[in-house]
Order: C-alpha cells, then structure tokens, then sequence
C-alpha cells in the first residue's frame, strides 16, 4: 500500500487543472446532510470541479481539514482532507481529494470530541477507529487509491466518509450525555 | 417533537418532572405538550438513584395555568411531582467569551465534596454548563463541563481544585475540552 500512499501524498489540486471557486457551506438540518450521496464518475468534468471547488471552499475556511461534498450542497461521495497544518496531526498524506471512499479496515477505537461546520452549534464526544484503510478513486484520473491512516487523519476521513453517505458526527456520539453546546467558535 | 431549532417567540416554560421511574413518563408528558402546540427546544432526563429527573424548556402560545393543567393527569397517583415555570428568553450572545474545560473528581464519599470544588471553580468566575455527580458504592464521582473567562489563570485555579482535592483526599483534574474541528 505504501506507493498508493506515496502517490497520494504527492497529489495537489493542481492535478485537477481548474481552478476551485469558494461554495457556501450549509449547516444542519439541510436535507442534503442527511442523505446517502450518489456514487460519482471520478472522470466527470463536474466532479473534477467540485474536487476543485471543495479544496477552495477548505482553504478559506479557518480550521478546516475536511470538507465533503454534502457539506456544500451537492449529495455526491466527493471528499477533500487537509490534516497537515493541525496540530495533533501525527502521519498526514497532505491535501487531497477522493471519491467514492469507503472504511474497508479498522482497529484501536479512540473517543475524541468533534465539531464540525455544519453543525456549528454543537461538539460531541465520538468513539472512532485510530487505524483505517481507504480506499477511493483520485478525481480526474479516477485511479483507485488505497491509504492507511492514524490518528487525526484517520479521524476525519471517516467524519468526511460519513458525511457522504449521509451522516453526521450526531449519529455517533457516545451517549444521551455526550453533546455539549459550543462555547467558543473558530 | 423535539426539536432543535428555536421557535424564537411564544411564552417560555420551564417544566420540572421527579418522581419515581416508570416506563412511559416523557412519552406522556411529551404528547401533552405538544397537544398544546408547544415546542420543546431543551431537555435534560436522567435517573438519579433511580428516580425519574427530567428538565425541559419548551416555547409556545400556552400559559403556566393550561400547561400545569394538562400536565396535571401525570401527577395524580403521587408518584411523579410536576412543576411549570414561565422563563424569560435568555440571550447568551452578550456572555463573555469562554473557554471549555472537563473537571472530573473522584474518591472517597464524604459530604462537602462538590461544594468546595465547584467553590474554586467559581472563585474565578468560571460557569458550570453540566454537571453529573454519581455515587456507586463508596465511590463519588464528579464530572463537569466548565466555561473558563477568558483572562482565568487555569495553572492556578488547578493547583486550587488540586489542594481542595487534597484536602477532601480525593483526586481531580482539570482540563481542556478542545473539539477536533472536521
């Protein structure tokens, strides 16, 4: 898996060859966060776009590692990951954007408190594998990633993967006690 | 019916429900409000010793008097006691910025415990957002979600809660509630 990693690792934005335009990003109860997105065609002109478009929308937005495509408006599996800044971030794969991602192994549950832009109001405490395997497809080439991840990287793929299939860090808080109300915002 | 936006308007109810725990208590309290067009926007239920503790906030056209009547059928075997309060609408745009904090405490059961932390805690101006208190056998148990003013010199509030912990014989500790933003 290591040179899928590599070759993820060394991926940009520039990749895509449009330049990214700044979405609004909606907050719940927007039905859109709700519900399961479409697959994509990686090759699609719009889904190269909105790679693009998602990266923009992530680099403006202060403290945000993640962005999914449900998050501004479109029910599509299309994600972008930036973790490299952060820092809790141990291993990162730097920016990059996938496709139709999904969890296919994980191990050492974690339970850390999340936030999340679409739901502003709100942190909760969530319970996450450490360790993750992905696997997605790059927009544009449509070539199948696979990416092993830890720690916070690991972390926000799968808030980014539940975000596609229409879920939100709400659906996996640890207990009726485990929302708190926000009391400082980015 | 619950719901988590705000209706922003109508008259504010706080309304209190203890008593002893059965199945079947909020879905009836539930449908009574919401037959009067009321909408909840904050609840808090637990068991304490195993007795039913429910706190909500609901908004909507009724008064206290037509929400204490409705409610009324809940309380009248005597097990459950009800309450209604009407509530000013609370703004907390205007609170000063905070930062959050988990204390957590645990040890020994002796009276005097909460008392004297949460004493520190206010000492420096810091508000308690949740609280839980627990007690299971010889062991007490405290955790709380605190907001520090933003000027709070924690490293010194700390080694207060620390020596008030010391000298009750139980441990606490402090510290950040920070969220991973996603």
């Amino acid at each position: 898996m290591s040179a899928s990693n590599d070759r993820l690792a060394a991926w940009t934005e520039a990749e895509l060859g449009v330049a990214g335009r700044v979405r609004e990003v909606v907050r719940a109860p927007a039905p859109v966060l709700s519900a399961d997105g479409d697959k994509v065609d990686p090759t699609d002109p719009e889904v190269v776009q909105l790679a693009a478009d998602l990266v923009a929308t992530m680099r403006v937005s202060p403290g945000c590692v993640g962005l999914a495509a449900p998050q501004v408006g479109v029910g599509a599996k299309v994600f972008c990951v930036d973790v490299s800044e952060h820092p809790k971030t141990r291993g990162h794969h730097g920016t990059f954007v996938l496709c139709n991602a999904e969890v296919v192994e994980s191990s050492r549950n974690e339970k850390a408190r999340e936030g999340c832009m679409s739901v502003p109001d709100f942190t909760g405490d969530v319970k996450r594998p450490s360790r993750v395997l992905v696997r997605g497809q790059l927009p544009g080439t449509g070539e199948e990633i696979e990416v092993r991840a830890e720690a916070f990287e690991a972390r926000c793929l799968q808030h980014e993967i539940d975000h596609c299939d229409g879920f939100l860090f709400l659906d996996r808080v640890a207990g009726a006690h485990a929302v708190y109300a926000r009391q400082t915002y980015l | 019916m619950i719901s988590a936006q705000s209706t922003g308007g109508g008259t504010l109810h706080a309304i209190t429900v203890l008593g002893h725990d059965r199945p079947g208590i909020i879905a009836e309290a539930t449908a009574k409000l919401a037959a009067l067009g009321l909408n909840i926007e904050d609840t808090s239920m637990t068991l304490l010793r195993g007795h039913f503790a429910m706190t909500l906030i609901c908004a909507g056209p009724a008064g206290d008097a037509e929400v204490e009547t409705a409610l009324a059928p809940l309380a009248a075997d005597g097990s459950l006691t009800v309450t209604v309060r009407e509530v000013p609408h609370e703004d907390g745009s205007t609170r000063a910025p905070a930062t959050p904090w988990v204390l957590t405490v645990h040890g020994g059961d002796r009276p005097g415990i909460v008392s004297r932390i949460v004493g520190e805690v206010a000492a420096v101006g810091g508000n308690i957002t949740d609280l839980t208190t627990r007690l299971a056998g010889d062991l007490y148990l405290l955790v709380a979600e605190v907001a520090l003013p933003g000027d709070a010199d924690t490293a010194v509030l700390a080694a207060a809660i620390n020596q008030a912990a010391t000298d009750l014989g139980v441990g606490a500790t402090l510290r950040p509630a920070e969220a991973d933003e996603l």
